[in-house]
């Protein structure tokens, strides 16, 4: 092992680089001072029963919640068929419509707010909750697409084919034959696209109005003016959540499947 | 192929193909057309008095000059470690985990714990006033160091485990047989098992490039006003100032930059690809 002894230091670093911040700040969550410092004094929860006493902040985690999931649950709908369709059937201008459906995430996050915003926003007058639909809907659209029609390529379609020569109707044999074989595949995409929704910044940032915004831009706007303990408990508690997911990925999917 | 299965796939595929077209495709080719047509004629105005400007140089060249480096820095960090743990660790899959944690975890927390970090009562500032380096504490914050060292943190886990996709795929044999014939273990590195690590190196590298180029929270949160970044004048222009022409010249100069140096670094890594 000591012949590797200077690559295992530079990975040492390279991780307390990496996660070393993230600790920090779970450690000042727990500090009594009234500014938020590293390292800390003494131990108190009190942050944590501030956190949850704040509406702004609770229900801004609510519509990122809700927006993540119904925006992904939308793009599946849309994208699972046309996944399928590309896979299984032969049509014109079929190279072109799979890089449409893989374009927005080529685009900067950031021009993709603010083209909804003028384009769609403004000149349709819509609310803020279905443009941020709308806008995640987008953003979600490239992770279903990319890792459904992967797991449709391994598919073997004879399999399709068997069961509708034995009688079954097409989408009886879509939903009892082919559905099952990718659901693990729709499962990591949807876990990918609603964690990459819930922490978007630069599209929402175009997209929230007064009274109705989502949890990063309120935390952002937060860090502005106040720098105390109570971000560093919002922080611990989404990190513990994201720990969950992985948690949950690993026992299921296996985290392999989802990066 | 029967033209009622043509049909089918035609009808499955319509909805999403509206949608991206509606939302995005529509709005992008209008965002192009808005930047020739300041006025009622085609002309290039927006463009020419936008790259004459001092302030925009500035900030471009800083997009690309932070970019580039952190990049640089990223590759610099992510081969080594990518390599331990393709070749060395015997603990792969929690290392692969520490290193996807951060992805998941939302770039406000992360550029947020470097502003704890760095900042005037950081544990930094105490580490070098302590040692006597610095007299009083004075902010490491809102300048190109701090969104630098934002960047490489937000972006090196992709550096990392694009690597190890690819040193994954490099058999042990080679190293042996490189061995074997006599090369040293820095002559195998660099003869063997660099060269088919590039294409990694080149995936990792677009990955991180383009997400600086991109990035709005971290120059945000980790830059102050005289370091803005491409992104964060796209949204001064548009939310602050209001100025919509301006900021749809700044949009579609971030889209055309993004996809050129992408489909440079590509280019490079065919040719410099020994096995493509």
């Amino acid at each position: 092992m000591k012949k590797h002894f200077g690559l295992g230091l530079i990975t040492f670093l390279v991780y307390v680089f990496l996660i070393g911040p993230l600790l920090v700040i779970a450690l000042a969550s727990f500090s009594e001072t009234k500014a938020l410092v590293f390292p800390g004094k003494g131990f108190t929860l009190e942050w944590y029963a501030k956190v949850l006493t704040m509406t702004s902040f609770i229900e801004s985690a609510k519509l990122s919640i809700v927006i993540a999931i119904a925006g992904t649950a939308i793009a599946l709908l849309l994208g699972l068929p046309a996944a399928y369709a590309l896979n299984r059937f032969r049509f014109k201008g079929k190279e072109f419509i799979k890089t449409l459906f893989l374009s927005p995430v080529l685009i900067p996050c950031i021009v993709l707010g603010f083209i909804m915003l003028r384009y769609v926003v403004n000149a349709y007058d819509l609310e803020v909750v279905p443009s941020l639909l709308i806008g995640h809907t987008l953003l979600s659209i490239p992770y279903v697409m990319r890792v459904v029609t992967s797991s449709l390529a391994n598919f073997d379609f004879a399999t399709e084919e068997a069961a509708c020569s034995l009688g079954a109707t097409r989408v009886y044999t879509f939903f009892n034959v082919v559905l099952p074989n990718i659901k693990s595949g729709i499962a990591s995409a949807c876990i990918m696209s609603v964690i990459n929704s819930f922490n978007n910044v630069s599209l929402s940032a175009f997209l929230t109005g007064p009274g109705v915004t989502m949890l990063p831009i309120e935390i952002m706007s937060y860090v502005e003016y106040h720098f105390d303990p109570t971000i560093a408990a919002i922080a611990t508690i989404l990190m513990v959540a994201t720990l969950g997911v992985m948690l949950l990925i690993e026992k299921t999917l296996g985290l392999q499947s989802v990066v | 192929m029967s033209r009622k299965k043509n049909l089918l796939g035609m009808l499955l595929v319509v909805p999403g193909v509206l949608f991206v077209v509606f939302f995005m495709l529509v709005p992008l080719f209008s965002l192009c057309l808005t930047s020739f047509f300041p006025q009622q004629s085609f002309s290039f105005s927006s463009y020419w008095g936008l790259f004459k400007d001092v302030y925009f140089q500035q900030v471009f060249m800083r997009s690309m000059r932070l970019s580039l480096l952190s990049t640089f820095v990223c590759a610099l960090l992510g081969f080594p470690t990518a390599y331990y743990i393709s070749k060395h660790s015997k603990h792969k899959g929690m290392m692969m985990a520490f290193a996807v944690f951060p992805m998941f975890t939302s770039p406000v927390i992360r550029s947020f714990s470097w502003m704890v970090i760095l900042g005037k009562r950081g544990i930094v500032n105490n580490f070098l006033v302590a040692i006597g380096l610095f007299a009083k504490p004075q902010s490491l914050l809102y300048n190109e160091f701090s969104m630098t060292v934002g960047f490489v943190q937000l972006f090196l886990p992709q550096m990392i485990l694009s690597l190890i996709g690819v040193m994954d795929n490099i058999p042990d044999d080679l190293t042996l047989a490189a061995g074997n014939l006599g090369a040293g273990r820095l002559r195998s590195f660099f003869e063997v098992v660099f060269p088919l690590s590039v294409s990694g190196l080149v995936t990792g590298s677009v990955l991180v490039f383009t997400g600086c180029m991109t990035a709005y929270t971290t120059p945000q949160l980790l830059g102050g006003a005289d370091t803005r970044v491409l992104s964060t004048m796209v949204y001064q222009y548009a939310m602050s100032l209001r100025d919509w022409t301006q900021a749809s010249v700044v949009a579609v100069v971030m889209i055309v930059v993004t996809m050129l140096v992408s489909s440079v670094f590509n280019t490079v890594s065919k040719k410099v690809n020994p096995i493509a």
